[in-house]
């Protein structure tokens, strides 16, 4: 064998890249993760603009819908997506062999961290170039304001994911991942504005991550506005589930 | 303990505390009370001892993938509890559970790793040499064993490292895989690699390892070379009263009764397969030389067991089952 000699860690930005993009590639090569990504926020949103669910909130139902379904992605892929492949790769061994390469552990964490923010990037792309064909009009200075929230909901999630995927088995984490996807995309603020959920929901959902992502996003795309109060609850949570996975988080 | 011209890896005094375990009523579980090793540039050496000893722990330690609860160790001069990319860069690492995305195919895996680190391996000899070209584009999950454990030892030799792990090396190979890595093995050491495994496998530690730590319960029972080991764990061989097997083949269903004395176990261990074990004599070996010749039977094979690095660890660690 060829004797090469020196072995020297690439730089830490390139190793960073390296890993989000093969993470990210991996994600847009699994079927179920992109049903869950792009076909079910695409489905949910054909059916809130051709149910009336949402007359009365804003000036047409797509207007209504579109920032929720862009708030839904963010969970699918940070949440859902990134709890479940990482609870897997925890399973097999994957996390602590890349830790002893020179990408280690924090490199790992920053690479997925790139990887959401790649595909949710993607995915803000088709879902939002479909429903500006379907008819939707956002307040154009909602632009800049939404995306900051939508990156800041995609990091809280994916905090959320990582705290899941590293403290129970992958199967309890798939469990967990896709009901509580199920359970807020409905019934969570986040498609549905709290004013048309039940009664006790209404103003708990504020406090949720998904009500406080879905009201922050509409506000920003009806209205032009930012949520402070959004912000606030995202941030707190970004740092209680950051702090939490940090200190339970197992590799093994 | 040693002290080899160049060394890698030095432990001294380790300890690992596993828990809270609900199973101890919430108290600590100590893994490995006290084992220290050092491991040279340009060798070879195995640790020891049966599943469960601590042996995988210990090297967990040394590659800082799990913190150790006392003691110091010394990774190409550095604490691997807080492992820099550079001195990540230097260490290859093969995990027992292979550490391999299932969905990932191995090339392009391969070439992800690869691109961790300013110099690598070319990837081309290395896939080659491993045989990993014959399965480059099968998903990882319908892999042998012995496939997953040769594209594990490529990713960990991908960068090109001074120091290299191997948790259980053997796991699963098939013999044409076994002679293939251990041949590598013993290439790498001849270049200056330092290289680190443990393994349950007697064989495996007689035929690579320079040096060998035995490891029981989670400290240190024995060292040294294979021949060292051999020499001071074996009992006078000449002396008579030692128990000796002896093995042979021939027709099936002899019956040897009567040709030895009682204290001797003779048994045909399967068809055609015998086994004399005891206190034998030279006399019981003319006793049956002398029954072969009176029946006409020429033995296909027969041999005295020597004592093997099994024995020396069996008799080491004790031979229950744990």
């Amino acid at each position: 064998m060829t004797t090469v000699t020196g072995s020297a860690p690439a730089p830490l930005l390139r190793r960073i890249l390296l890993q989000g993009q093969y993470e990210a590639l991996t994600m847009l090569r699994n079927g179920e993760q992109l049903i869950l990504a792009i076909v079910l926020p695409l489905l949910a949103m054909i059916g809130l603009t051709v149910t009336p669910l949402l007359d009365g909130l804003g000036d047409s139902r797509i207007n209504v819908a579109v920032p929720g379904i862009l708030a839904l992605c963010a969970m699918s892929t940070a949440f859902t997506g990134q709890g479940i492949s990482t609870g897997f790769d925890r399973r097999y061994g994957v996390l602590r062999f890349l830790s002893t390469t020179p990408l280690g552990r924090t490199g790992l964490i920053a690479g997925k961290i790139i990887a959401v923010l790649a595909v949710l990037f993607l995915q803000v792309l088709i879902v939002s170039g479909i429903a500006l064909t379907l008819g939707w009009r956002p307040d154009p200075t909602g632009w800049l304001p939404g995306m900051g929230l939508l990156v800041l909901g995609a990091a809280a999630f994916t905090a959320l994911g990582l705290l899941v995927a590293g403290t129970v088995r992958p199967e309890a984490t798939l469990a967990i991942t896709n009901l509580l996807w199920i359970l807020l995309g409905a019934l969570g603020g986040i498609v549905i504005p709290a004013p048309r959920l039940p009664g006790p929901a209404q103003d708990a959902v504020h406090f949720l991550p998904s009500g406080a992502l879905g009201q922050g996003l509409r506000d920003a795309f009806l209205h032009g506005a930012v949520d402070g109060a959004a912000v606030l609850v995202l941030l707190l949570w970004l740092v209680v589930a950051g702090a939490a996975a940090i200190r339970w988080f197992k590799w093994n | 303990m040693r002290s080899p011209k160049s060394p890698v890896l030095s432990i001294n005094g380790l300890i690992k505390d596993v828990g809270p375990l609900p199973t101890l009523d919430g108290r600590m579980l100590r893994v490995v009370s006290d084992v220290s090793l050092v491991a040279g540039r340009g060798e070879v050496t195995a640790l020891l001892g049966a599943n469960g000893a601590g042996k995988t722990t210990t090297i967990e330690c040394a590659q800082g993938l799990q913190k150790r609860s006392g003691g110091t160790i010394s990774l190409l001069g550095e604490d691997p509890g807080n492992a820099r990319a550079e001195l990540r860069s230097r260490v290859g690492v093969m995990l027992q559970d292979g550490g391999l995305p299932p969905s990932a195919r191995p090339l392009p895996l391969l070439r992800h790793i690869a691109g961790m680190y300013r110099n690598p391996r070319p990837l081309d000899e290395l896939v080659q040499r491993l045989g990993i070209d014959a399965f480059s584009r099968t998903t990882v999950r319908r892999l042998s064993g012995g496939q997953k454990q040769r594209l594990a030892l490529a990713a960990a030799l991908i960068g090109n490292p001074e120091v290299l792990f191997l948790d259980e090396p053997s796991a699963g190979l098939d013999p044409q895989s076994r002679q293939l890595v251990f041949g590598l093995i013993s290439e790498l050491r001849d270049s200056g690699m330092g290289i680190i495994l443990t393994t349950h496998l007697m064989d495996d530690a007689q035929r690579l390892a320079d040096y060998v730590y035995i490891i029981d319960a989670g400290r240190n029972v024995a060292e040294g070379t294979v021949a060292q080991l051999l020499q001071h764990h074996t009992p006078d061989m000449t002396r008579k009263d030692h128990v000796r097997t002896l093995h042979f083949e021939a027709l099936p269903g002899l019956d040897f009764t009567g040709v030895l004395p009682a204290e001797v176990d003779i048994r045909e261990t399967r068809a055609g397969s015998y086994s004399a074990t005891g206190v034998l004599t030279p006399e019981d070996l003319a006793a049956l030389t002398a029954w072969w010749a009176a029946h006409g039977v020429m033995p296909g094979s027969m041999s005295m067991e020597a004592r093997s690095l099994e024995d020396v660890f069996l008799d080491i660690s004790g031979r229950e089952v744990r």
